[in-house]
C-alpha cells in the first residue's frame, strides 16, 4: 500500500463519518483505521487492517469469519488488551466521544467495564474456581468504585443477577455448582454491572447447546434493551447472527470486507466472500447438498497481493490480483470492500 | 439380514460417593439394531448431558454397561479378549469432537497414521504403508503433500479433523462412531467433513452412528435419527419426518431453538422452562420442563408408533399403538 491510497482512503472514511453524524441518533461507538500486527519470529502478521465501522446506541452488531481472521484480535484491540508481541499500530475506538486510543493506563483500566464491557470466548472458565460468584462481582464493582459502601455494591450485583434470571442465591455460589449456561449468564453479569455503553460479546454460546445457547442469547437481549448498550458479536454462526443481531460485518484476512443490515446481507450480500458464506448455510431445502468454500484461509504472514480474497474468488478479475481494494459505501448501512463495486461510492 | 451391532437394554448408572451414593443414570435401557447388509447414518441428538457420549464411550466398549449387553457381530463386546479384541478395535473406529486435542504436538500428523499401521500390520513395507497413508488422505480431500511431514499447529482445525477421518478410514472400519465431529470446526469447514463422512458410508459402506447437538447437519447427513433426553429415547424415526414435523414436546423445543439462517424463520416463542437440578429416577424425564406435563407424566412413557417411521415417547399420543422398546430399530429407515 502506498501513501497517497492511503491518504485517499482517510479523506474518504472522514467524509463517511461526517455522514454519519447528520443522522438522527449520534454513533456511541467509531472505530476508525484500527490497525494491529503481530510481530512473530516468522514475520509480521497484519492481523486487523484499516477496520472503520460505527454503533449506535441499542443497536446489535454481528462479526462474523473463519477462524484466524481477526475477530477476536479485534475485540481484544478495542478493549486495548492486545499483548506483545502484538501491537496496535494505529486507529481509533471512540466510545461516547471519549478516544480510547488516547487515555492513559489509569483511565483505561476505568472505562473497561464502565464504558466498554467484554465477554470472553469461553468466558464460563474464566471464573476463579475458589471464590464464590458474589465475591467475583464484588471484586469488579469495588475496583470501580472505591468509595461505594458494601450494602449498595451488594444490591447492584443481586440486580445485574436478576436482570440475567439467575436466583439471589446464586451469589453465594461457587462456580461449579452452576451449569455451563447459568456460568455463561454470571458472566454476562460481571459485563453489565457498572452499565457500560458498548457490549462485546466473543462466541458467548460457542460450547453450549441449542437451548441453552438461546437462553443466553435471549439474556443478552433483554440486558441490553435494559440499559440500551451497543451490542458487538463475534461468532461464525450466521443463524445465530439471523436471529440476534441488527447489521453484520465479514471479515476476511483483518479486513470488513462487507458490512450490511441482516436483511441485506442475508437477501443480497454483495462481496464475493459474503455471497459464498450465505450460500453455504444450510436450509431444511436442499437436504444433503454441502456446499463449503472452496480454499483455505490465507495465512496472515503471507498474504496474496491485491485483494487477499482473489485467489479463492469465483469472480476474480485481473485487477484484483495487483490492487488492493478500497471501502466503497454503498449506501447508508452499507460498505463494501470490492473491485466489482469500485467508483460506486455514495456521493 | 444379521446384525452389525445390538444393543440390548442398555444401561449405565453413574454413580458417585462411598457412603452416601448418589446415581445418575446417564442411560435408561436403550435397545437399538444396526443390520451388517445395508451401511447406513443414524444420529443420535440432545443436549449436554443427555448420554449422546456416554453412549459412545460403551459402544467404543471403553466402559461397560451398567445393566444389558452390547453385541458386535454376534458376540458381547465386553467378553472379547485378545485377537477379537484387537479385530473390534479394528473396526469400530471414532472421530472426537476435538481436533486439537487429539494429536500429540511433539509429532508430525503422519504420526497419528503410523500408529495403526504398525499396530494392525497394516502394510509390510514402509513404500506400502506410506501408498496406504496417501490414499487415505486423498480419499478426505486432503493432498498428502500438505499434510505430510507438517506438525499439528501448522494445520487448520478442519485439516486436522479430516486426518482424524483419514485415521479411520485406514483402518477400513465397518462403524465409525463420530462424537460431534464438527461442532469444533467453521462453518466453511464443516460442509467438506460431512461431505467426507457421507461419502464413507456411500462408497466404503461404513455405518456411521453421529453424535450432536446440532440437528441442521444432522438432518442433512442422517438417514435416520434417535432423540435422547436424560438418557432415555423421546423421540425417533426418520430424519426428515422428525425434523420437519416433530411430535415429542421436547424435540419441539430443540426444533424451536435452532437459530435458523433465516430472517423468516425466527426464534421459537415457545419458553424454556428451566431445567431442575438432580436425577428424576421415575416417570419421563422431560416432565418437569414439558408445558403438556399431566399426572400421568409421573409414570414412565412407552414408546408409540405414531407413523411408519416416528415413534415418540410422550403420553400426548396415547391412543397410537405401544411399541416395545426392541421394535425400535425396525421404524429406523435404512
Amino acid at each position: 500500500m502506498n501513501a497517497a491510497t492511503a491518504t485517499t482512503r482517510r479523506t474518504k472514511e472522514r467524509k463517511r463519518g461526517s455522514d454519519q453524524k447528520q443522522g438522527a441518533i449520534e454513533p456511541v461507538l467509531r472505530v476508525r483505521n484500527l490497525e494491529v500486527t503481530y510481530f512473530t519470529d516468522a514475520g509480521r502478521a497484519r492481523a486487523l487492517d484499516d477496520v472503520t465501522f460505527s454503533l449506535r446506541p441499542g443497536e446489535k452488531l454481528g462479526i462474523v469469519g473463519e477462524s484466524g481472521s481477526g475477530k477476536s484480535t479485534l475485540a481484544l484491540a478495542m478493549m486495548r488488551m492486545i499483548k506483545p508481541p502484538g501491537r496496535i499500530e494505529g486507529g481509533e475506538v471512540f466510545v461516547g466521544g471519549t478516544d480510547l486510543m488516547a487515555l492513559g493506563d489509569r483511565a483505561m483500566r476505568e472505562a473497561r467495564l464502565g464504558k466498554i464491557s467484554y465477554i470472553p470466548q469461553g468466558a464460563m472458565n474464566s471464573l476463579n474456581p475458589v471464590m464464590r460468584i458474589g465475591a467475583q462481582m464484588e471484586d469488579a464493582v469495588r475496583a470501580h468504585m472505591p468509595d461505594e459502601k458494601k450494602p449498595q455494591i451488594v444490591e447492584r450485583c443481586m440486580a445485574a443477577l436478576k436482570s440475567v434470571d439467575l436466583a439471589r442465591s446464586a451469589f453465594r455460589m461457587f462456580p461449579h455448582e452452576l451449569s455451563g449456561g447459568m456460568k455463561q449468564r454470571v458472566c454476562i453479569a460481571i459485563g453489565i454491572l457498572l452499565q457500560p455503553q458498548v457490549i462485546i460479546a466473543d462466541e458467548p454460546t460457542s460450547a453450549l447447546d441449542v437451548v441453552t445457547q438461546r437462553q443466553v442469547m435471549e439474556t443478552i437481549d433483554r440486558v441490553q434493551k435494559q440499559i440500551n448498550a451497543a451490542v458487538i458479536l463475534i461468532g461464525h454462526d450466521m443463524g445465530l447472527m439471523a436471529q440476534f443481531v441488527d447489521k453484520v460485518a465479514v471479515m476476511y484476512a483483518g479486513r470488513l470486507v462487507e458490512v450490511a443490515t441482516v436483511r441485506d446481507m442475508f437477501t443480497g450480500p454483495r462481496h464475493p466472500y459474503a455471497k459464498a458464506l450465505i450460500s453455504c448455510l444450510p436450509n431444511l431445502d436442499n437436504k444433503g447438498v454441502f456446499q463449503g468454500i472452496p480454499g483455505l484461509a490465507p495465512s496472515l504472514l503471507r498474504l496474496p497481493a491485491g485483494c487477499t480474497f482473489h485467489p479463492r474468488c469465483a469472480e476474480v478479475m485481473d485487477r484484483c490480483r495487483v490492487k488492493r481494494p478500497d471501502a466503497e459505501t454503498l449506501s447508508d448501512d452499507r460498505v463494501v470492500t470490492c473491485h466489482l463495486y469500485s467508483g460506486n461510492t455514495k456521493k | 439380514m444379521s446384525e452389525l451391532l445390538e444393543l440390548k437394554n442398555v444401561s449405565k448408572v453413574y454413580s458417585r460417593g462411598l457412603i452416601n451414593t448418589e446415581s445418575t443414570t446417564a442411560l435408561r435401557e436403550i435397545s437399538l439394531t444396526l443390520g451388517e447388509d445395508a451401511p447406513t447414518i443414524l444420529t443420535v441428538a440432545g443436549e449436554s448431558g443427555s448420554g449422546k457420549t456416554t453412549l459412545a464411550m460403551l459402544l467404543l466398549g471403553f466402559i461397560k454397561p451398567t445393566t444389558g449387553q452390547i453385541i458386535y457381530r454376534g458376540r458381547d463386546i465386553s467378553t472379547l479378549r485378545g485377537r477379537e479384541r484387537l479385530e473390534f478395535r479394528r473396526e469400530v473406529q471414532a472421530v472426537f469432537q476435538d481436533p486439537f486435542a487429539v494429536f500429540n504436538p511433539f509429532y508430525t500428523v503422519d504420526h497419528l497414521l503410523w500408529v495403526p499401521i504398525k499396530r494392525f500390520k497394516l502394510a509390510k513395507s514402509k513404500a506400502e504403508a506410506r501408498a496406504k497413508m496417501d490414499a487415505a488422505l486423498t480419499a478426505v480431500g486432503l493432498r498428502p503433500e500438505d499434510v505430510v511431514g507438517r506438525f499439528p499447529h501448522q494445520l487448520s482445525g478442519g485439516q486436522r479433523q479430516r486426518i482424524n477421518v483419514a485415521r479411520a478410514l485406514l483402518l477400513k472400519p465397518r462403524l465409525l462412531i463420530a462424537d460431534e465431529p464438527v461442532s469444533m470446526v467453521d462453518a466453511s469447514l464443516r460442509a467438506s467433513i460431512l461431505e467426507t463422512l457421507r461419502n464413507l458410508q456411500r462408497d466404503h459402506g461404513v455405518s456411521i452412528i453421529y453424535i450432536t447437538h446440532d440437528l441442521t447437519t444432522a438432518y442433512h447427513i442422517a438417514n435416520s435419527i434417535v432423540v435422547l433426553y436424560r438418557g432415555a429415547v423421546m423421540e425417533a424415526g426418520d430424519v426428515e419426518t422428525v425434523i420437519k414435523k416433530p411430535q415429542h414436546p421436547y424435540t419441539q423445543l430443540l426444533i424451536d431453538s435452532i437459530p435458523w439462517p433465516s430472517l423468516d424463520r425466527r426464534w421459537g416463542q415457545n419458553e424454556i422452562i428451566a431445567r431442575e437440578s438432580g436425577g428424576v429416577q421415575t416417570g419421563c424425564p422431560f416432565f418437569s420442563r414439558c408445558a403438556s406435563a399431566t399426572e400421568q407424566c409421573k409414570a414412565d412413557p412407552p414408546l408409540f408408533k405414531l407413523e411408519a417411521h416416528q415413534t415418540a415417547s410422550c403420553f400426548l399420543y396415547k391412543e397410537k399403538p405401544e411399541l416395545e422398546p426392541r421394535q425400535l430399530s425396525e421404524l429406523l429407515p435404512v
